[in-house]
């Protein structure tokens, strides 16, 4: 099979690096609104209907929305193994935590109102409070660490071991001001969605609520660049750079030193539009939230969530994930994906079912159009949440 | 026995996969029956058929969110506790499941909200659609996940590249079309339409026992055992198949649940019942049945099927040709460059390359392989054979089980045809208690399956042990403690919510009416 050379291998990883950023952006996007609207769920709803139609707002989607993170995470593995081995296992117990969480949320959606107890469904609220939270919370934070580099290294058989990456030790506060621009930025798009699919009562504490959260995200990527800028070091290869080599981290050496991760912004600066777009969405979305089409201001924070994670990679970028312990073990784009043949399959598959995806579940949003209100919940027959 | 990281972690994993395969079959048959139930509705357009497909529809929602909720468990925990073997094999095993996300669960997730939101959204077959949707995408899951499977079990298709430390895909056409994932899968399937089947009979049978909504339990029995009935002699047929291949692709496996300690004469006795002593390696009281293991194993009469004995030989070869590999394998990445590579490692390596795990099986005597004594090198070499008398009877219990169900679906196949289903009471007592007898084989499959493929994580290529993180025990710990935890309250959770459902019946659902008046000018409700 000589098929797979018509891409070589220094392009099929660049593309790989794209891809995974869609993937997590898709989630970010998509399910990233569905954990808003959790962590929005006891104060924008403040009774047992409220509750059920801030639920009900996510109840026919969120199962779709949370495919993007398992997507992510099988493309991760499929294309980047080293990735997917480093952090998985380096992120031990933050990983457990989004696991908990991620249990947890599920089965609230679903379980909830199947009882009338009050207790039964405030215990569920705080769960599904807790789902959005955690797993939003906890992501930003493993970013921020990312940034900073992961006390990792590699043995010559590849082996991965790790020193101190305790779940305190993440919780370092350039790591926690990456975590709380992830919350931020998440309950402005689950505000967002919900002024979309709500009237009234929920749909006015989630503007006010998405505004404060609107404003917060700007304030905070504003400091976590400038953060980033004085205080955290970026790692580049200082060894000749061999793009379509085999897989071995161990190859190359790396280097740690200051301003590295604005390096890219300087030699090219169209890479200057995602951290504009991380702004100018968010401000867009703080500035339309009274106009009477309520899907802008949706897409804007949906574009603000876009330009901040897209910010992250292209600082990074051929960096992947950057070793504080043994700089030299760090992974990048050129050493840590999978085979070529690999690469080149997971592509076509990628490219086939990725249009399909997008057409089935716009499909799907099309069908359920419409402001989710107190009589559809009273009308529910039994199927609402 | 002391815990280490490996023992925890192979814990964990059995935790969380026989917890994860509690909610899988019913998802996997039950998606498949409501879409019957819904071609029937649609095709006929009787009422009664469309409140069946919702009121199994609440039992499936209930169960369907926890296979959403310990499937996720399932994916991130071979990065979290296997990172080495994430690594080791990620460019082949990788693949199957990140398809299996893009091809299958997406539609299956994105469709299963419109199954329950959009019974007045869409049309009638806009809905079926959906619902079809859910059912493909669930079985079309299962395809891919056992594709993953079936190349731990006959690792096809790749090659170890020892420029990078790993096994690297050179024939994804031979992954894809495995023979062992192939058999596995119909085999798993219909394992699932099983379980789906004897749960939808029991529970009706519990309804017509209490002369309850007797027009929905009777249809529900008669689709419950006609599906039924096919579905577990496919799965038992299919099952035979993959027993069939074992005898090609994993003898030990094959020599272990029969308990086969030393070569017989072609063609060998089935041992149908015995009690199996791994330390003396012998069955105590064995009945056995002459011939009968020879024709289902090789399905001839001359083929010889390998002892354990036998096999640990074979092994301990292969070990001394890894060790050689092993060392070549040092040279190779001692060299740096390609052209440094001395031409006696070259050779060395493509030669035995193909025995490099069974190297590995040395690991926990010795850091360096290549320096094992011939002691070690036995020890290793036994430590092939998994644990005989678990294999031995879990297998049993399985194809027991399976019989057991053709008879069970057989007799209410009948008794439908011939409308006497509420004649016999016992018989119908008898179905409401067979409801845990599908999970009990379910999990005693995959006891058979992945049990009894150790001491490998991928048979004949890396050794479980070799795979795992270097994480410390208490981290773990603390993470099986938790899992067993939240798993325990939402078994519970689980359970208590789908007997409520059950008890509470069908929800008093009208009809819905073509609209003659537009809405405004309906009189109010």
């Amino acid at each position: 099979m000589v098929l797979h050379e018509l891409l070589d291998y220094q392009t099929l990883r660049v593309i790989w690096w794209l891809l995974i950023g869609v993937l997590l952006i898709g989630f970010a996007v998509m399910d990233g609104f569905d954990l808003g609207t959790g962590m929005l769920l006891p104060f924008v709803g403040r009774n047992d209907v409220e509750r059920r139609v801030v639920i009900n707002t996510v109840g026919p989607v969120w199962e779709g929305n949370q495919v993007w993170l398992i997507v992510g995470g099988g493309a991760l593995f499929a294309a980047w193994p080293p990735l997917y081995a480093v952090s998985f296992s380096g992120f031990y117990l933050a990983m457990f935590a989004i696991l908990f969480a991620l249990i947890l949320r599920p089965v609230g959606f679903k379980y909830r109102s199947k009882r009338e107890s009050a207790a039964w469904r405030s215990g569920w609220d705080w769960a599904l409070f807790i789902g959005g939270l955690a797993p939003a919370l906890v992501m930003g934070v493993a970013v921020g660490n990312v940034l900073q580099g992961v006390p990792f290294r590699l043995g010559s058989d590849l082996r991965i071991f790790y020193d101190g990456t305790t779940l305190f030790e993440l919780l370092n506060p350039f790591g926690l001001l990456c975590g709380l621009l992830s919350v931020a930025m998440l309950v402005m798009h689950g505000a967002s969605w919900l002024v979309l699919k709500t009237d009234g009562a929920v749909a006015e504490r989630s503007r006010k609520y998405g505004a404060s959260a609107a404003g917060a995200t700007m304030a905070l990527f504003a400091l976590g660049g400038l953060w980033l800028w004085v205080g955290v070091d970026g790692y580049h290869i200082t060894s000749a750079v061999v793009t379509d080599g085999p897989s071995n981290p161990l190859a190359k050496t790396v280097e740690r030193a200051p301003g590295v991760w604005f390096e890219n912004y300087g030699r090219y600066s169209w890479t200057m539009t995602a951290p504009a777009l991380g702004f100018i969405g968010a401000l867009a979305n703080l500035a339309l939230q009274k106009r009477r089409r309520e899907i802008v201001p949706l897409l804007a924070s949906g574009l603000s969530v876009f330009g901040i994670i897209a910010t992250v990679g292209l600082s990074m970028f051929p960096m992947i994930l950057p070793s504080s312990l043994d700089p030299n073990s760090s992974l990048t784009v050129w050493d840590a994906s999978s085979s070529h043949l690999t690469l080149f399959i997971m592509l076509v598959v990628t490219l086939i079912f990725i249009p399909l995806i997008v057409a089935y579940t716009s499909w799907v949003y099309r069908v359920l159009w419409g402001k989710v209100d107190e009589k559809a919940i009273r009308d529910g027959d039994g199927h609402a949440y | 026995m002391e815990l280490d990281i490996v023992d925890l972690s192979r814990l964990q994993f059995a935790i969380t996969a026989l917890y994860h395969f509690l909610f899988v079959p019913l998802t996997l048959g039950l998606s498949v029956l409501l879409a019957i139930m819904e071609t029937v509705y649609v095709m006929t357009g009787r009422d009664i058929w469309r409140q069946m497909t919702k009121f199994w529809g609440v039992l499936f929602g209930i169960n369907f969110v926890m296979g959403v909720a310990t499937g996720i468990v399932m994916e991130f925990q071979f990065g979290m506790n296997w990172s080495y073997y994430s690594h080791y094999v990620g460019d082949i095993f990788g693949a199957p499941l990140a398809i299996e996300g893009l091809m299958a669960f997406f539609l299956e997730a994105t469709f299963v909200g419109l199954f329950f939101f959009g019974w007045d959204k869409l049309s009638r077959l806009g809905h079926l659609a959906a619902t079809w949707a859910v059912a493909i995408g669930s079985n079309f899951s299962a395809l891919w996940i056992l594709i993953a499977n079936g190349w731990m079990q006959n690792p096809v298709g790749s090659a170890f590249n020892p420029q990078t430390m790993r096994m690297e895909v050179d024939d994804f056409f031979a992954v894809l079309f495995n023979p062992v994932a192939q058999a596995k899968f119909v085999h798993t399937v219909s394992a699932g339409y099983v379980t789906a089947s004897i749960f939808v009979l029991g529970v009706s049978a519990w309804y017509l026992l209490k002369g309850r909504h007797l027009e929905l339990a009777k249809r529900s029995l008669t689709v419950a055992a006609s599906f039924g009935l096919a579905a577990s002699l496919s799965v038992v047929v299919l099952g035979d198949e993959s027993g069939y291949l074992s005898t090609e692709h994993q003898k030990m496996k094959l020599a272990a649940i029969e308990a086969m300690w030393k070569t017989e004469p072609a063609p060998a006795a089935f041992t149908a019942i015995g009690f199996p002593d791994q330390e003396a390696r012998e069955t105590h009281y064995a009945v056995r049945i002459p011939w009968a293991m020879g024709l289902i194993g090789t399905r001839s009469l001359t083929t010889e099927i390998p002892g354990i004995e036998e096999q640990v030989q074979h092994a301990e070869t292969r070990i001394r040709n890894g060790m050689v590999a092993y060392r070549a394998l040092q040279e190779i990445r001692a060299a740096g460059s390609d052209a440094a590579i001395p031409e006696a490692a070259r050779t060395a390596f493509e030669e035995n390359g193909a025995d490099l795990g069974y190297a590995l099986l040395l690991k926990p005597y010795l850091d360096d392989p290549a320096e094992a004594n011939d002691e070690q090198i036995a020890q290793a070499a036994w430590d092939t054979v998994p644990n005989v008398p678990t294999l031995f009877w879990t297998f049993r219990i399985m194809v027991g089980l399976g019989f057991f169900f053709i008879v069970l679906t057989a007799v209410f196949f009948y008794l439908s045809a011939r409308h006497r289903l509420d004649r016999y009471p016992w018989l119908l007592r008898v179905a409401v208690f067979a409801i845990p007898l599908p999970w009990i084989a379910a999990e005693c499959g995959w006891i058979v399956a992945e049990f009894g493929r150790q001491p490998w994580v991928i048979e004949g290529v890396l050794p479980t042990a070799a795979g795992v993180s270097s994480l410390g025990a208490t981290t773990v710990l603390v993470t099986i403690i938790g899992f067993s935890l939240i798993y325990s309250v939402l078994f519970i959770v689980e359970m208590v919510l789908m007997l409520a459902a059950i008890r509470k019946g069908p929800e008093n659902d009208p009809a819905p009416r073509p609209r003659l008046a537009p809405p405004s000018l309906a009189p109010a409700e």
